[in-house]
């Protein structure tokens, strides 16, 4: 019976379990709740998966009971199964690794309103993903991201400049934010909906009026914002390097890749592939964008010493791979999205974690800072190399089955040079996670460092990630068919056929009554 | 403002209108214009007049911060909640129609109850609001205040050394 309740328990769960962890009296009970609720999202997600897998037909959820289109309802099919077990289940990683991160970096007091923010800013993100309408996607962004600029600001209590790094994210992330609505707003005014599928069907009528063209571009222009798509990413550095470790480790791996996904949902779900301008204006921006962020991002990366901006920086670089995925404006190109959305969240989460195990024992993490940290915190370290290798796309890793769709997918384009230009990004990445090793095993310790420590509960939720990472380059078979089955939901003839298939057999009654 | 005997008085009058006008605004919008949002405005505006009228100090005796944080969770925990008991009635979530027997009636509780739910979350997060900026207040003026004594100390240290 609970069954056909999961699209919405993935969402309630966290969303409830948020107000109960600040009220907790005790500050481990908020920690003990979250891991819950998060292994909850995780298992239902998984569930999910498990079941569209297996039956292929999308589950349609009506909230309150009122069908689509007047009613909101709740949509998983290939796409957002696909996306929902990659949030949750960093979520549940992260959370477990929160507990001494958490401890060692935000004061006490703190730790039950750290806790409500962490399930809501999940739960904002998980509802991003089930929901089929176009404004709960607004509400939902709102919640994980107000959520996250507290989240990020509560690095103040250790650096400071976690404060204005907040209020920049917080800025810019509501232009985004407001962008988005602004372009929903006039969507609404052609059509008369809300719903995705309800969305894609009446535009179909209106394509070629000149609001439909302003909205395209409002709603593209405030996603781009929220994905830290180039030139639009300036917001992401700060904001990574001085919130909580845990928080750049959850966010790193999950925020902009949910954008991502709402971008594909509204540019291929909504608008589809035969709007005007789609192929040539929205395709070749994303396109170009995405390779001069490949560049910036990974340049940035190279000149960078400090540890967790110079990870940041790759994140704009690997954010820019996806984007050229999405530029090429086909099937295969969006699955190559979906592949890298999937690894790069578990290599940064890995990443990200590892680098808490240091963070929180010095206040700076700077490349100085693991000089011949090599030897003094082997896993740790090993955990930061191959989330590095994997960044570059070495065999044997995700990252390089990543990179081999995404080339693959241009070539059968037949953009060979653009496809050469990514390859070249993508090594010259060799270069920063070089300089890491380099200080970390081929430097010796200066004799004044401070000793850094590990313990096998600090880095065990990196190696998770990092054994997932090797895992899925080895045996890539399941993820890849999964991202294809869920590029198809936005294949360029079944645009609509698998979304509310309820909501549109309502609206031909409808049509036919009158 | 706390010596000004009518603004005193006059602010006594109008707190108990407010609060009742937001309840009036939050019951009757299930009828007609009103609801959550508003009341809990309202609401939060009478606690805001008291602060303002008589000082922060004694507005947070009225209104604990720490039952203010179980308001703002209890409010989103209410209609949450009213959405898991229509789920456990056997209907989908927030299908008020299965919270009774009577769809009208049904209707009418679960969205008085959703309501009242955003209407607690909204005057707290209001009042938490209100009382996180004005209290950066006298925080401020004690950091400002220390600064001062400090830079005196030193100029007076300063002072004696050339001395």
């Amino acid at each position: 019976m609970m069954m056909q309740h999961l699209p919405i328990l993935q969402v309630i769960l966290p969303l409830l379990a948020a107000p109960f962890a600040a009220l907790a009296s005790r500050r481990h009970w908020a920690w003990h709740l979250t891991l819950v609720a998060t292994a909850g999202a995780f298992a239902i997600s998984l569930l999910l998966l498990a079941t569209i897998l297996r039956t292929g037909t999308p589950i349609i959820y009506d909230l309150g009971g009122w069908p689509a289109p007047i009613g909101i309802v709740y949509v998983i099919d290939s796409a957002s199964a696909f996306v929902l077990p990659v949030v949750s289940g960093i979520g549940f990683i992260a959370t477990l690794a929160a507990r001494h991160l958490v401890i060692a970096e935000i004061d006490a007091r703190d730790h039950p309103l750290f806790f409500a923010a962490w399930l809501l800013t999940l739960a904002g993100m998980l509802g991003q993903v089930t929901t089929g309408d176009a404004f709960n996607i607004f509400v939902f962004l709102e919640i994980s991201s107000l959520s996250g600029y507290a989240l990020v600001a509560m690095g103040a209590g250790r650096d400071r400049r976690a404060l204005p790094a907040a209020f920049n994210y917080l800025i810019l992330g509501t232009v985004g934010a407001t962008f988005y609505v602004i372009g929903l707003g006039l969507l609404y005014m052609l059509t008369g909906t809300l719903n995705l599928a309800d969305l894609s069907v009446r535009l179909a009528d209106v394509e070629n009026l000149r609001p439909a063209y302003v909205a395209l571009a409002f709603i593209a222009l405030g996603l781009f914002l929220k994905m830290a798509l180039f030139p639009l990413h300036l917001w992401l550095a700060p904001a990574y390097s001085h919130a909580p470790s845990a928080v750049t480790a959850l966010m790193a791996a999950t925020a902009t890749k949910v954008s991502v996904y709402v971008l594909i949902r509204i540019l291929f779900g909504v608008f589809g592939f035969e709007f005007p301008y789609m192929t040539q204006a929205v395709g070749g921006l994303l396109l170009t964008l995405g390779l001069l962020g490949a560049f910036v991002g990974t340049f940035a990366a190279i000149v960078e010493t400090d540890l967790k901006r110079l990870f940041a920086q790759s994140s704009i670089a690997q954010l820019g791979y996806m984007a050229i995925g999405l530029g090429i404006m086909t099937s295969a190109g969006i699955a190559a999205s979906f592949i890298h959305l999937f690894n790069h969240a578990l290599m940064k989460g890995a990443l990200f974690l590892a680098l808490g195990v240091i963070a929180a024992q010095t206040t700076h993490l700077s490349l100085h800072t693991i000089k011949g940290a090599g030897r003094q915190i082997p896993m740790t370290m090993t955990a930061i190399l191959l989330g590095g290798l994997a960044l570059i796309g070495v065999p044997l890793t995700a990252g390089f089955i990543s990179k081999l769709y995404l080339i693959r997918a241009l070539i059968d384009s037949g953009l060979w040079a653009i496809a050469a230009v990514t390859f070249v990004s993508s090594a010259l990445a060799l270069v920063y996670v070089w300089k890491i090793v380099e200080h970390a095993w081929f430097t010796e310790r200066p004799e004044n460092a401070p000793v850094l420590t590990e313990t096998p509960g600090q880095w065990a939720q990196a190696w998770i990630l990092v054994l997932a990472t090797i895992g899925f380059g080895i045996y890539a078979g399941p993820l890849v068919e999964a991202a294809f089955g869920a590029a198809q939901v936005f294949g360029p003839d079944i645009i609509q056929a698998t979304q509310t298939i309820e909501g549109l057999q309502i609206i031909e009654g409808l049509e036919g009554q009158e | 403002m706390q010596d000004d005997p009518v603004i005193r008085v006059v602010t006594k009058v109008l707190i108990p209108a407010i609060m009742l006008f937001a309840l009036y605004v939050q019951f009757h919008g299930d009828y007609g214009p009103g609801g959550g949002f508003q009341a809990g405005v309202i609401f939060a505006a009478a606690l805001v007049l008291n602060a303002v009228v008589f000082g922060l100090h004694r507005a947070r005796q009225v209104w604990p911060m720490r039952y203010n944080l179980m308001g703002v969770s209890a409010g989103v925990l209410l209609y949450g909640g009213t959405g898991v008991w229509s789920m456990l009635a056997g209907a989908n979530y927030l299908d008020y129609f299965a919270l009774k027997a009577d769809p009208k009636a049904a209707q009418h509780l679960g969205i008085l109850l959703v309501e009242f739910g955003v209407g607690l979350t909204v005057a707290s997060v209001m009042v938490a609001l209100f009382f996180a900026f004005a209290g950066r207040l006298t925080h401020i003026r004690l950091v400002a205040k220390t600064a001062a004594h400090e830079a005196a100390d030193t100029e007076a240290s300063r002072a004696g050394d050339t001395a």
